[in-house]
Formats: structure tokens, C-alpha cells, sequence
């Protein structure tokens, strides 16, 4: 089956739902972010100190005041941030769901690493107590695929839906994906990516990718675009985003975000092969889908990977693209570390809301002088922003990236 | 491990296995579990709760067509009293 794309009529964006870090809201976000402020911290659900790894961004709520008793024994911390997250979107976009056909409406997210928490207490009861003392939930709950059926599940969302994992680059394959089922027919997609995974045994996963910096400091820790990056810190948390075809936006009198414009996916060339790495071509891609030359693009929502090679190759993707200092570029997840799937999402919340206030978020941490990139670092920087590109890498040779562009004839006025 | 199963220890067992709901409060010893909201995979659960706290085995196909708590209470109790 293929599907033409540009014949389709425009994705717009009108529902956030934000857990991050550094902000429990959509707004109380692009506050944090705008000031410059970290959510960043010491990780606090057990003692860390004999470990190398220390810091790591954590979303300061406890979802399980936000959900019904009877989805708890049922769900991860992550699914349960995932259905609050889901429901801040859909009150955002002004959707009822029982008010829509229950086929016209599906759900497509991102998760790089399952209910680890849960499972973590599951397995430990299967080997200290035997296996009839596991919860039957167990399950589902572990896994990657949960968070797209607990949300369809309590929304009424039976359209067409499904998840994708690519670590981080899987938080922007779930809104293509989202917007792919748009252009076949859905009237609305609830998509993006939420991460939690911060029980010791999830700690201990992370630390062995080795790419997690060991420093201590919450302000510095994550650095990416800094010649001295020692690694990135993990965080929690990401974004749901409402996305509609344009007419259903239009039926509805609903408030637009801005329009998911083009998205594009690549592979790296297999180790040793000499060709470059596919994230240049994600973001060339991405831009011809969307019909924007480079210089149409007013400011990049890095991946920013915060280690030297990779945040070098990075860079050079982006000169080749846009040209030496060519094009305003941040990382704002250096103030939330790095969250898998929900990382990208949370950008396009980010670049969606840049677009909105005019006003493009710092990456603090970062130095960048060596990259030959415009880098926006110290405070945020007005700047009217039309069009952002928001790019993303997964470990194993993901690439993908996204246009996120204002779409100003659907405003409310 | 109790000699018997009461109403209020099913009660009990029914919301750790499936959660805290007000549909639980009410008088439901005869209201079908599919009122209630449990489905097949909370039944599992409430069984294996049920096995642990009172020795009592109820088949994977058994709870399928156990339809209402005192259908459970009285196959519990039914099996204690045998085995006492």
C-alpha cells in the first residue's frame, strides 16, 4: 500500500500535554525553559551514591493522584505519566472524546524502555516468592506498547493506532507515523512519547550504554556542543501531542498550534562502511517533504547528543545543510536531560510554542565555539519564527527529523 | 491460613487485585463481575490472591465461569470445608 503525502491536506497540532523535568504543564515548561532553569537534579528514589552515574532529570509529580484506583495495580509509573500526559492534550485541543467517532481517532507513541519499575518488582517476587505471587499484569505492563493501549483504552480511541520504538529517533517516528494515518483517513491522532525508567535496575540499563556523563554538577552535567561533553543525563517524562487533519481542526473551531509539515527517517550506513551518518539526509528530507529550502528554516531543535563525536557529527550535518553559522540552533533537553522518545515530542512542543511566542529557548550548558554553529546559548533570543526543524538520533543508527511550521490561517481569533 | 472466606476478605482482595472503585462499596455479593468491571485478567488476579491467603486452587477455566463474588465464596468455602 502506498500513500501520497502531499496530496493530503495539512497536519496541524492542537492539543500539548507536557511532563518534563522542569515543568509539570505545557507552560510551566516553556517558563522553566525560556528562564534557562534545570530539572536537572541528584536522582532521588534511591541512594545513588555508590553508582558513577548521579544526575538524571525526574518530572516532579505523583500521576497516581491524577488516575482512577483501578488503572493502578494495572500500570508502570510510565504509562501512568503517559495517560496524564494524554489527558492534558486532549483538554488542551478542547476534545471530547466521547463526543467523536470512536474509528476516526487512533493513538501512535514512542517508548524506548517499557515499565521497568514494575517489572523490576514483579521479577523479584518471581524469584524470592515463586511465580503465582507475579501480578497477572505484569503482562502488558512492562511493555513498550502499553502506553498506545492504556490511552486508546480509556479515551474510547478504537482508529487506527500503534507504537514505535527507536529510542530517541522513535519520538519523532510516532508523529509521522501519527500524521501518515491522518492522510489515510483519521480525523484525529493522539501521539508523541513518554519516558520513566528510573528504578535501579533501569539505572543500571542506562548506565551500561556508556554514553551517560559521570560529572556531578546539575548546571554543566549535560553539555552537548561543549568540546569538553562527557555525556548526556538521562531524564524522564516527554510530551502527547493532538494532531488533526486541517478540515477536522476547522469543523471543531480549535486552536492551532502550528502544522507538522514534513518528517522524514533514516538508517546509518553500517560501521566501517565510510559513508556519513543518515541524519543530514532526515533533515534534507524533511525539508523537501515540507517544500522549505534551508533558508526558510529559522531555527533547529537539536539532537545534541553531548558527546564530542556525535555532537561533531551533528554539526556537520548542519553546515553542510545551512552553511557555517548558518542558522539559529538550540537544545533545550540540556535542561531536562535527554528523555528517549518523549525527548523529541517535547522539542516539537517547544518549537510549536517558539513559533507562538516568538522566542527561541537557550541551550545554557553549551560553549560551541569549535562546531561553527550559531548556537543559542546564555538567554533566550527573540525571533520571529516561522518554520523549525526539530531532529532527533536513536542508539543502534536512528535518524529523523521533523518540520514544525506556523500555520496561521487556522488561528482563533 | 483462615478456614473460611468472608465477603469483606473477597472485597478486600478484590481491590488489591484490581484497584481501589466505589463500585466495590456497594452490596456485591450477587452483582456480576462484568458490572463490576473485572475482566478475565483481574479474575486471574483475584484467584491468585485467593490461593495465597486461603490454600484454595481455582482452575485458569474455572474463574471463566464464575460469574458473581458469591458464585467465588462459595466454591472457596466449599472446597475448605471438604479439605477440613
Amino acid at each position: 500500500m502506498t500513500t501520497t503525502l502531499t496530496a493530503t491536506e495539512p497536519t496541524v497540532v492542537t492539543g500539548i500535554g507536557v511532563l518534563a523535568p522542569n515543568g509539570v504543564s505545557a507552560e510551566d515548561y516553556w517558563r522553566a525553559t525560556l528562564a534557562g532553569r534545570t530539572g536537572i537534579g541528584r536522582l532521588t528514589g534511591f541512594d545513588v551514591s555508590e553508582y558513577p552515574v548521579r544526575l538524571a532529570g525526574q518530572v516532579d509529580l505523583d500521576p497516581a493522584g491524577r488516575l482512577p484506583g483501578r488503572l493502578l495495580p494495572q500500570t508502570d509509573r510510565v504509562t501512568r505519566l503517559a495517560l496524564v500526559a494524554a489527558e492534558d492534550a486532549l483538554a488542551d485541543a478542547g476534545v471530547d472524546p466521547a463526543a467523536l467517532p470512536e474509528y476516526g481517532m487512533g493513538v501512535v507513541t514512542s517508548n524506548a524502555s517499557g515499565g521497568f519499575g514494575f517489572t523490576h518488582t514483579e521479577i523479584q517476587k518471581l524469584w524470592t516468592r515463586g511465580p503465582q505471587f507475579v501480578s497477572v499484569y505484569e503482562s502488558f505492563a512492562w511493555f513498550y506498547a502499553v502506553n498506545t493501549g492504556q490511552i486508546s483504552i480509556r479515551h474510547g480511541m478504537r482508529g487506527p493506532s500503534g507504537v514505535v520504538v527507536a529510542e530517541q529517533a522513535g519520538g519523532l517516528d510516532a508523529i509521522g507515523h501519527a500524521r501518515r494515518n491522518l492522510a489515510r483517513g483519521a480525523r484525529l491522532m493522539v501521539t508523541g512519547g513518554v519516558e520513566s525508567s528510573f528504578d535501579p535496575w533501569g539505572w543500571v540499563s542506562h548506565i551500561a550504554s556508556g554514553r551517560l556523563t559521570t560529572d556531578d554538577d546539575p548546571a554543566t552535567a549535560y553539555r552537548p556542543f561543549d568540546p569538553t561533553a562527557s555525556g548526556y543525563v538521562a531524564g524522564e517524562g516527554g510530551a502527547i501531542l493532538v494532531l488533526e487533519n486541517e478540515s477536522s481542526a476547522r469543523e471543531r473551531d480549535a486552536r492551532v498550534y502550528g502544522e507538522i509539515a514534513g518528517y522524514a527517517a533514516t538508517f546509518d550506513p553500517r560501521p566501517g562502511s565510510g559513508r556519513p551518518p543518515g541524519l543530514g539526509r532526515a533533515a534534507r528530507l524533511a525539508l523537501e517533504q515540507a517544500e522549505v529550502s534551508p533558508a526558510d528554516v529559522q531555527v533547529v531543535f537539536a539532537d545534541a547528543a553531548g558527546t564530542p563525536e556525535l555532537d561533531r557529527q551533528e554539526a556537520e550535518a548542519l553546515v553542510s545543510l545551512f552553511g557555517p553559522y548558518g542558522v539559529p540552533v538550540t537544545a533545550p533537553k540540556a535542561l531536562t536531560g535527554r528523555l528517549y522518545s518523549g525527548g523529541p515530542p517535547l522539542d516539537v512542543a517547544a518549537a510549536l510554542l517558539s513559533i507562538r511566542d516568538g522566542v527561541v529557548p537557550p541551550t545554557p550548558s553549551a560553549a560551541g565555539e569549535d562546531y561553527r554553529l550559531d548556537l543559542v546559548t546564555g538567554s533566550a533570543r527573540r525571533l520571529p519564527v516561522r518554520t523549525a526543524l526539530v531532529l532527533a538520533r536513536g542508539r543502534g543508527g536512528f535518524n529523523a527529523a521533523a518540520v514544525v511550521r506556523e500555520f496561521p490561517s487556522t488561528q482563533r481569533s | 491460613m483462615s478456614d473460611r472466606i468472608t465477603l469483606a476478605d473477597l472485597r478486600q482482595i478484590l481491590v488489591e487485585s484490581a484497584g481501589e472503585d466505589d463500585l466495590l462499596l456497594g452490596d456485591i455479593e450477587h452483582t456480576p463481575f462484568a458490572e463490576l468491571g473485572y475482566d478475565s485478567l483481574a479474575l486471574i488476579e483475584t484467584a491468585a490472591l485467593i490461593k495465597q491467603r486461603f490454600g484454595v486452587q481455582i482452575a485458569d477455566d474455572a474463574i471463566a465461569g464464575l460469574a458473581t463474588p458469591a458464585e467465588v465464596l462459595d466454591l472457596v468455602n466449599g472446597t475448605l470445608v471438604e479439605a477440613g
